[in-house]
Formats: C-alpha cells, sequence, structure tokens
C-alpha cells in the first residue's frame, strides 16, 4: 500500500494531537498541561487546514490559543498552591474513569464499523472557491443562520458581563 | 487519500482522552482542560463531515464556529467560577466542595 | 532564460527552473512541492532574521541624533557593523538557566517569540507576485499568530522561577490582550473598505491609499500595533527603573538576544503592515510594467513607519500602566466601534448613490471620519469639563476642612511628643 504525502501529513498531525491530549490528562504539573493544551489547539488547527477549512483554522489560533489558553494559564497561575503541583493528580476512580473512555472509544468504534461504505467516502467532492463568501452569507442571511448568530453574540455579552460580576471583588 | 474514517477514529479518541480528563482528575482548571479537548474533538467531527459529505452547503462550518463561541463563554464564566472560589474556600480540588452533599 | 521574463516574475521563473530540475533528478510530483515550499520558508526565514542587523543600527543612529549625539560610528564604515559586534558579544556569554527553572519552556519561550514574529511575514506582499503565500484569510492570520508572541512572554516569565519576572509577564499579558481588541476593529477598517482579508487583495483596492478613506483607524491601528510590541511609551513591561527588565530578567546570552531581535524585527512589522494596510503597499509608479520596483516602494513606506516608531520612542515618556489601560478601554475601543459603523454607513450611502470615482469615495469617507473626530472631541471636552467641576468643587470643599489643620498640628504633635517620652 503506497502512502501519499496526504496520509503522512495526516497522521504526523494526529500524532501530536492525540499525544499532546494524552499528556494534557496525565501531566502532574498543571503550567505543562496548559502548554500541551496548547499544543493540542494547535494540532486541531492543523488538521482544520488539512480539511481545506482555512478560516476555521485561523479562527481556531486567534480564539483558543489567543484567548482561551491564555485565561486558563492565568487562573492556574492565580489558584495555585505550592502543595498542589507535587502528588498524585488524579481522584480515587482513576481507574474506572479510564475503562469508561476504553469502553466509549470501542463502542464508537463498532458503531463505526457496522456503517456501510464508510471506508469508501474519500471525498472527491469540489470545495468551492468562495467557501468564504458563503460562510459571510450564510450569517447574516435571515433565511439561513442569521437567529443562530445573533443569539451566540448575546450569549457572549452575558458570558462577559457575568464573569466580571462573580470574580470581581466585592467592595 | 485520508478516508473519512480515520478523522471520526481520531475525534472519537479525542473525545475519550478529554472523557478521562474529565472524570479522573482533581483539580477544576484540568477539569476544564477536559471540557476543552471533547468541545475541539466534536469540532473535529463537524468539519470532516462538511468537507468529505456536503462542501457545497457552509452549514458544518457555521455550527462549528457556533460551538466554538460557545466554548469560548463556557471557558470564561468557569474560569471566573473558579477563582472565585478559590478566593472562599483557598482550594481548588474538585473533591473539597462538598457544601452540598448530604 | 529570458531576462525580461526573469524581471516581469522572478519568482515564477526561478520556481519553474527549480521544479524542472528537481523533475529532471526523478522526485515525485508531491515531494517536489514539499521541497519547493520549504526552500520557501528558509528563504524568507532568511531575509526576516537579516534584516534587525539593519534595524538595529538605523534604530541607534535615529535615536542618537534627536539625542544629539552621534550614535556608533566606529565599528566599520558608519558604525554599519556595529550590530555584528554586539550578535557575536552575545554567543559567546555564558548560557545560565536559574536554578528552579522549567528547562523546557525557559529554553521554548524565546524560540516562540521569534518563530511568532517570523511567521507573520509568510502573508505580507512585497509586490504584486512577490509573497511567501497567498492567504485568503491574511489580516485574520496576522491577529493570530501576533497572540503566539504574547503566549511566548508569559511561558518565559513563569519559567524563570522570579517573582519579578512573574509579576513582569502577568503585567505585560494583561496590556497585549487589552491592546489586541482595538487593534482588531481597527484592522476590519481596510477589509471592510476592500471586500476582502487577501493583503494583496487589500494592496490592490488602494488605487487611493487608505489612510485618506479612514485616518482615525489608521491612527488607532499604528498606536495600538506600537502597544502590542511593547514599545515606549508602552513599555512599562521593561521598564528598567520600576520593574527591573520585567519577564526577561533571567535571560542572558543568546536568548536575551532571540527576544531583542524579536522586539526590534516586531517594530518593523508594524511598520511595514501599516504601510500595506494604508500607505497602499507596493503601488507606485510603474509596478505596472516592472513589478520588481513593487519591493523599492513597499520598502520605504515600511521603513517611513519604522522611522515614525523609533521617533515615538524617543520623545515621548512612559505612561503609567492604569492611565494605558483607561485609554485601551475608554477611549480606543468605543472610538473604533464608532469607526466601525460609521465607515460601513457611508460606504453603503455611496454604494447607493453610485459613487464610483476613488477620490471621491475616499473624499466622501474622509468627511465622515473628520466629523467623528470632532464629535470624539467634543464628548472629550465636555466630560472633561464635567470632571474638572466636579474637582473645583470637591476642592473648595476641602479647603474649608484643611484650614484649621496647620494650627491645629503643632500642639497635637508637643502632645504626642510628651507621651514618647
Amino acid at each position: 500500500m503506497t502512502v501519499t504525502v496526504d496520509q503522512i501529513l495526516f497522521l504526523l498531525s494526529a500524532l501530536v494531537t492525540l499525544g499532546a491530549a494524552i499528556i494534557v490528562v496525565t501531566a502532574r504539573n498543571l503550567v505543562h498541561a496548559a502548554l500541551a493544551l496548547i499544543a493540542t489547539f494547535f494540532g486541531v488547527a492543523i488538521l482544520f487546514v488539512l480539511l481545506q477549512a482555512g478560516f476555521l483554522a485561523t479562527v481556531q489560533v486567534v480564539l483558543y490559543i489567543g484567548a482561551i489558553a491564555i485565561l486558563i494559564i492565568f487562573a492556574i497561575m492565580l489558584t495555585r498552591r505550592v502543595m498542589q503541583d507535587s502528588g498524585p493528580q488524579t481522584n480515587q476512580q482513576w481507574w474506572l474513569a479510564a475503562l469508561l473512555s476504553l469502553a466509549l472509544f470501542a463502542a464508537l468504534w463498532a458503531v463505526f464499523q457496522q456503517v456501510p461504505g464508510l471506508q469508501n467516502v474519500t471525498g472527491t467532492q469540489v470545495i468551492p472557491n468562495d467557501s468564504l463568501q458563503r460562510l459571510g452569507f450564510g450569517f447574516v442571511d435571515p433565511n439561513q443562520y442569521m437567529l443562530p448568530f445573533e443569539l451566540a453574540s448575546v450569549l457572549l455579552l452575558i458570558a462577559l458581563v457575568g464573569s466580571i460580576v462573580i470574580a470581581g471583588e466585592k467592595q | 487519500m485520508v478516508p473519512l474514517s480515520w478523522y471520526l477514529v481520531l475525534a472519537a479518541a479525542l473525545f475519550c482522552v478529554g472523557l478521562y480528563g474529565v472524570l479522573a482528575r482533581k483539580n477544576a482548571v484540568a477539569i476544564l482542560m477536559g471540557i476543552e479537548l471533547m468541545l475541539n474533538a466534536v469540532n473535529i467531527n463537524l468539519v470532516s463531515f462538511w468537507h468529505y459529505l456536503n462542501p457545497q452547503v457552509m452549514a458544518g462550518q457555521m455550527f462549528t464556529i457556533i460551538v466554538l463561541t460557545v466554548a469560548a463563554s463556557e471557558a470564561a464564566v468557569g474560569l471566573a467560577l473558579i477563582i472565585s472560589i478559590y478566593r472562599r474556600r483557598n482550594s481548588v480540588i474538585a473533591e473539597d466542595m462538598d457544601l452540598m452533599k448530604w | 532564460m529570458d531576462i525580461g521574463q526573469l524581471i516581469k516574475d522572478p519568482l515564477g521563473t526561478l520556481g519553474g527552473l527549480l521544479t524542472s530540475l528537481l523533475a529532471s533528478i526523478g522526485l515525485a510530483p508531491g515531494a517536489i512541492g514539499v521541497i519547493e515550499k520549504i526552500i520557501g520558508v528558509v528563504i524568507i526565514a532568511s531575509f526576516a532574521l537579516v534584516l534587525p542587523l539593519f534595524l538595529i543600527w538605523f534604530e541607534r543612529r535615529v535615536v542618537a541624533r534627536m539625542q544629539d549625539r552621534m550614535g556608533p560610528n566606529r565599528v566599520g564604515p558608519q558604525g554599519l557593523l556595529q550590530t555584528i559586534a554586539d550578535a557575536l558579544k552575545l554567543m559567546t556569554k555564558e548560557d545560565i538557566t536559574p536554578t528552579g527553572a522549567d528547562k523546557l519552556v525557559y529554553n521554548i519561550a524565546p524560540i516562540l517569540s521569534v518563530v511568532a514574529i517570523i511567521s507573520m511575514w509568510a502573508v505580507v506582499p512585497f509586490a504584486s507576485n512577490i509573497l511567501g503565500t497567498p492567504l485568503n484569510v491574511g489580516a485574520l492570520y496576522i491577529v493570530g499568530v501576533g497572540s503566539l508572541g504574547t503566549l511566548a512572554i508569559m511561558m518565559g516569565g513563569w519559567a524563570s522561577n522570579n517573582k519579578y519576572a512573574l509579576l513582569g509577564a502577568f503585567r505585560t499579558v494583561a496590556q497585549l490582550v487589552s491592546y489586541e481588541a482595538p487593534m482588531i476593529l481597527s484592522l476590519l477598517v481596510p477589509v471592510l473598505l476592500a471586500r476582502t482579508m487577501d493583503l494583496n487583495g487589500i494592496v490592490q483596492a488602494q488605487p487611493v491609499a487608505f489612510i485618506v478613506a479612514a485616518p482615525i483607524a489608521a491612527l488607532i491601528f499604528f498606536v495600538t500595533s506600537v502597544a502590542e510590541v511593547g514599545r515606549t511609551p508602552f513599555d512599562l513591561l521593561e521598564a528598567e527603573s520600576e520593574i527591573v527588565a520585567g519577564f526577561h530578567i533571567e535571560y542572558s546570552g543568546m536568548k536575551f538576544g532571540m527576544f531583542f531581535v524579536a522586539e526590534f524585527l516586531h517594530a518593523f512589522t508594524v511598520g511595514a503592515l501599516t504601510a500595506v494596510l494604508f500607505l497602499g503597499g507596493w503601488r507606485g509608479w510603474g509596478t505596472d510594467q516592472v513589478p520588481l520596483l513593487g519591493v523599492v516602494y513597499f520598502m520605504l513606506k515600511a521603513f517611513v513607519g519604522y522611522f515614525i516608531v523609533v521617533l515615538m520612542r524617543t520623545a515621548l515618556p512612559r505612561i503609567r500602566i492604569d492611565h494605558m489601560l483607561d485609554l485601551n478601554w475608554k477611549f480606543l475601543v468605543p472610538t473604533s466601534l464608532s469607526v466601525i459603523v460609521v465607515t460601513i454607513v457611508v460606504d453603503k450611502l455611496i454604494q447607493q448613490a453610485g459613487i464610483t470615482n476613488d477620490w471621491a469615495r475616499s473624499g466622501l469617507l474622509f468627511l465622515a471620519n473628520v466629523v467623528l473626530a470632532l464629535a470624539i472631541f467634543g464628548i472629550l471636552r465636555r466630560s472633561a469639563r464635567q470632571l474638572r467641576a466636579f474637582e473645583e468643587a470637591e476642592g473648595s470643599g476641602h479647603a474649608a476642612e484643611h484650614e484649621p489643620e496647620p494650627h491645629g498640628q503643632p500642639a497635637e504633635a508637643g502632645a504626642h511628643a510628651a507621651p514618647a517620652h
């Protein structure tokens, strides 16, 4: 079986993403876990590029790495106590959690085997040239997805006001 | 050519890793990181279905952007809660928040 | 090989030559593509890394002349080799890692800082057909890799195992993340006017430079980009007198050199981006016939921007951190939001009126910006008057209270002195 360049690129990015994700959930030092989370986000952005969704890859880097990851690092540093960095980071039911995750993965794998012809879907569809313009139009067209767009912006406003109220210092 | 099943398996694996992180970790911020991993897995799923099944309709990418937005707002509120809890109880271990247990 | 073809389309001709060469060796087309991309990356990265050698000399001479002294003029003709001497000195310094520092993160932070800046140069158009990659989301890509630089500073400050470095890193990240908001908003204005996020497309949509059509947005973008770099007047992050060099206290030798290079390259990138977005990029006389001339025009405009950044550094004092954050959230963000709204409304009206002359379009947008600026000044003046009236009312109330104190104090001091003995 000849391995094409596409497959090599996909395997490399998948390796980076999964490896970093495993470091996130098993690292003792929380800041190491946060940095591995950033590597995971970057791996997902590379996967988006491989899937011809360039705008989404850029938005992923800007939002997840540029905002959420920095927020998480700030939260780690503001809530850090020296004793917590050493010692086990998992609670008492970690073996049950591992079992559950493996069982879920096996179940999903079984579902994929059930679907007929899933191996043959190899993406020979043509990506439209103006996908970016279509995306923009889709968000402001009342017949398409204008309502979720407006609701998402209201949700962001609520989250902004709410987090300032919750985390602000009481005078 | 990369078949669709490879992307779906990768997304499933990422989701399960995130699930382990949520269920097995003590620190509340680490639990939140597991939730972010799960949301990223869902995003990979959505975009790969958009690419392989119907790239003419942009609904897949739009759904992904909405999920990203919801993830960002949820991370912000969650972290604000964690910081507020830390100020009162001086701890972010999830097991120590047991005031509502019977 | 046709010399005329080489001048008209240098990258295309050389690329075709390389492809035929590699194909004659017998490589698969996929591998040829990968090798060509790697060569392109090496060329851009080399250019971006060699440029600071000239930029640092330029800045030191300009700052010195503004301060009425000569600047480096001994090493090499006119002091041009001074930067190379400094780089050699930094390379021969001992490589110290502080005890307790996180080795991996400590070493990656300066590398990530430089990587983030060099990555920005992949989308900047030097001429109409000389650019790294024609990305159709170029403007958003620049914002994204800029935030990678912010991350590198955070990592550097935390990994140094030093309280002052951590504090400096916190304040730096607070400033950088705050100033990203008006930068992105003002970046949106040329994207709106050009109807595309592709930087080459934005340059091509500027028969009249966008600085005429959106002067307020240009000013806000320039100021916030300078704040993103961390240069004076926004350089509280590395103020020697206040926080002892901030997040790069524990860095010495070539690692500090990398942070240094990243800062200067970022300052020049600010000039280059302002040139591309607002001054017309590679546009000028004769670029239709000889596209290579575009490179000359672009570098000239970028150096004009860089010169203004250096002038700001010499002439302005440092802003205090609470003033800086107030300036951002209370002035720059509302102003940039209102600029976007005004630009959209006026542009739509112009479209509906059917005016297609570029100068007329830009002139009308310029008038709209002037009206908006006058309105903002009016609001600022009214609020300043209110503040002053409030303070005067408070001041006169306090003056009535303060008067009896000078008489009361010596008696108090005497009363306090007696029991102390």
